[in-house]
């Protein structure tokens, strides 16, 4: 036996334990696309792994009848919205707090240090309140905005963090060509400091495409929800047919599944960094 | 720090106030959707109000009330039993698996992207999906629902239940799920803690002829304390503020037996219409989890030091 082969021998006990992990995780969402595929009457009967008949059927009815088109356009809109309101707004702090002077600006920054640190699990209570004061609920930017706050703290300490530690050589030759701040900020600061914004860019998608409980609040029109609301009216509607339920919920759940396979290597450098740092 | 212009004092005023534009939109959003409902929830608890109409000051009451609230207390000791599932159950196998794949093996880049599938999810799917595998319903005499049909087909059809809507196993069966969904995150930054650690220690303490269960608890725990702390801190944030797979998985028609603080305070603010009273609960649990989580970093500063 060659060396390679005794190794693998030795961590079949490994490998069983890790696989039937990873099944763990896979099946239900296997489980999941399987129901999509039959109709409301074999989801119920038929047992076998792939269906006996199958057929796409329900994802074309979530799509118009249940009206996962506008749920789907609505979460895209209010990622992308969301996502660029954070990157701009966020990284634009951040390179005031980290490179310029001003009265004051330790004290702002520790503001937002300190916001991270506190828990507060009602205060959708108080938003709610004050978004119908304001007349922004029920409003697609009333939700934008609500959602750049909710990510806005982490992204600006991520961000003053990465600029900090970048060598300002590129920045001192901008100035000296006569860039002013803004140019300095749009073209090198914000460039250099892409792996730092993929980062930002990832977990706060992923944090606004499996959003609910602000969108429950906020958000009554049909036509504002986005897919995680939609899917719960939904549920509620249906509660029976869930042929059509699981298409919904395979709509919702590949996109996300899509972003993370593609993104998933700096999402585990994201997160493993942050564990080191903790 | 670098800063944007030499020193020319006029020239510097004016330098300053256009540095504090790049702070503005920040700090206007985080004033009005952070600080002043930070204010509001604490200035809301202290009233009586029900969505409408006048506010009524009341001082204290609301807290006296949440004191001897038990469905309150309830949830909150539910919300607890979550979060010991999670910080046994889940932690643990997250070590499991970190201990697993510190190594050279084959396909670990597929067990780490695997891992970290259901974390990425809402937890409106997954507790949907969950809903459905847990189904309890039967036709024609068989079980609907894969769990129960899974259990009638290896003959132990007498463990079929109603998962989710009796009271002894709906809340197990979310922390269960809870904890399907978490221990990824768990898993990715323990792997990373162990990857840092320098293989040389373990070297040296095969040289003086540790065996591997000492090497385990001489070497690799100690310098796991510190990720683990940030591990365990997580997890309790997170458990004890979970409530959309109560939602999703059971909706709030089982009163009381899997209600969860913030479901709790959502109640009272769109059942009831006690907005007060809902800010109070929010106020009391922001003070419980402030409290939990001070003592664990004292507790982590602690065992940083020893």
């Amino acid at each position: 036996m060659n060396e390679p082969t005794k190794r693998n021998l030795k961590y079949l006990g490994l490998h069983a334990f890790l696989l039937s992990v990873a099944l763990t995780c896979l099946f239900p969402l296997f489980w999941m696309f399987r129901c999509s595929l039959m109709d409301n009457q074999t989801v119920f009967t038929d047992k076998g792994l792939i269906p006996s008949v199958i057929n796409f059927g329900n994802y074309a009815d979530a799509w118009t009848k249940g009206g996962f088109g506008v749920y789907f356009f609505n979460s895209i809109l209010y990622t992308v919205s969301v996502v660029v309101g954070i990157v701009l707004v966020s990284s634009l702090a951040a390179f005031a707090f980290s490179r310029l002077k001003f009265w004051g600006r330790d004290a702002f920054y520790y503001m937002f240090v300190i916001a991270m640190m506190i828990p507060l699990p009602g205060s959708f209570v108080p938003l709610f309140v004050l978004m119908n004061k304001l007349g922004m609920a029920n409003t697609r930017i009333g939700y934008i905005l609500c959602m750049i706050n909710v990510g806005l703290s982490l992204s600006i300490i991520l961000l003053k963090t990465f600029f900090d530690k970048m060598p300002s050589d590129l920045e001192d030759a901008a100035r000296i060509d006569g860039c002013s701040k803004w140019q300095i900020w749009w073209n090198v600061a914000l460039p250099l400091a892409r792996p730092a914004v993929a980062v930002i860019v990832i977990f706060n998608s992923l944090n606004v495409w499996n959003e609910y409980i602000l969108a429950q609040l906020l958000l009554s029109d049909d036509k504002l929800m986005p897919l995680q609301r939609g899917l719960m009216a939904f549920a509620g509607k249906h509660s029976v047919d869930y042929s059509l339920l699981m298409a919904a919920l395979t709509i919702s759940a590949v996109p996300i599944i899509l972003l993370y396979l593609a993104m998933q290597k700096h999402i585990i450098k994201g997160l493993s960094s942050g564990a080191v740092v903790g | 720090m670098t800063t944007a212009t030499t020193p020319k004092p006029k020239k510097d005023m004016k330098s300053m106030a256009e540095n504090y534009l790049f702070i503005i939109p920040a700090v206007v959003i985080f004033s009005i959707f952070y600080i002043y409902p930070f204010y509001d929830i604490l200035n809301l608890s202290l009233h009586e109000w029900k969505g409408i109409g006048p506010k009524i000051f009341v001082g204290f009451r609301n807290f006296q009330e949440l004191m001897v609230d038990k469905i309150w207390w309830k949830s909150i000791w539910n919300a607890t039993y979550i979060t010991l599932w999670a910080l046994t159950f889940q932690n643990v196998l997250a070590f499991m698996l970190a201990l697993a794949c510190d190594r050279e093996i084959r396909f670990k880049k597929f067990y780490r992207v695997v891992f970290f599938i259901p974390p990425v999810l809402s937890q409106v799917v997954v507790g949907l999906i969950w809903r459905w595998i847990l189904y309890a319903g039967q036709q024609d005499g068989q079980h609907i629902g894969l769990l129960n049909h899974f259990l009638s087909q290896i003959g132990l059809s007498h463990l079929a239940n109603n998962w989710l809507s009796d009271p002894k196993t709906a809340l197990t069966m979310i922390a269960i799920v809870h904890c399907w969904q978490g221990f990824g995150w768990g898993f990715i930054m323990l792997l990373a803690g162990l990857q840092t650690i320098d293989k040389q220690l373990y070297e040296a303490a095969k040289v003086d002829g540790a065996s591997s269960w000492s090497q385990f608890w001489n070497v690799t725990m100690p310098m796991m304390v510190p990720v683990m702390l940030v591990v365990v801190i997580l997890t309790v944030l997170g458990a004890m503020q979970a409530f959309i797979l109560v939602l999703s998985m059971v909706g709030q028609g089982l009163v009381f037996h899997t209600e969860v603080p913030v479901t709790r305070i959502l109640a009272a603010m769109q059942g009831t219409k006690q907005f007060g009273y809902a800010c109070a609960m929010g106020v009391n649990f922001a003070i419980i989890l402030i409290a939990v989580s001070t003592i664990m970093k004292l507790f982590s500063n602690k065992m940083k030091q020893a």
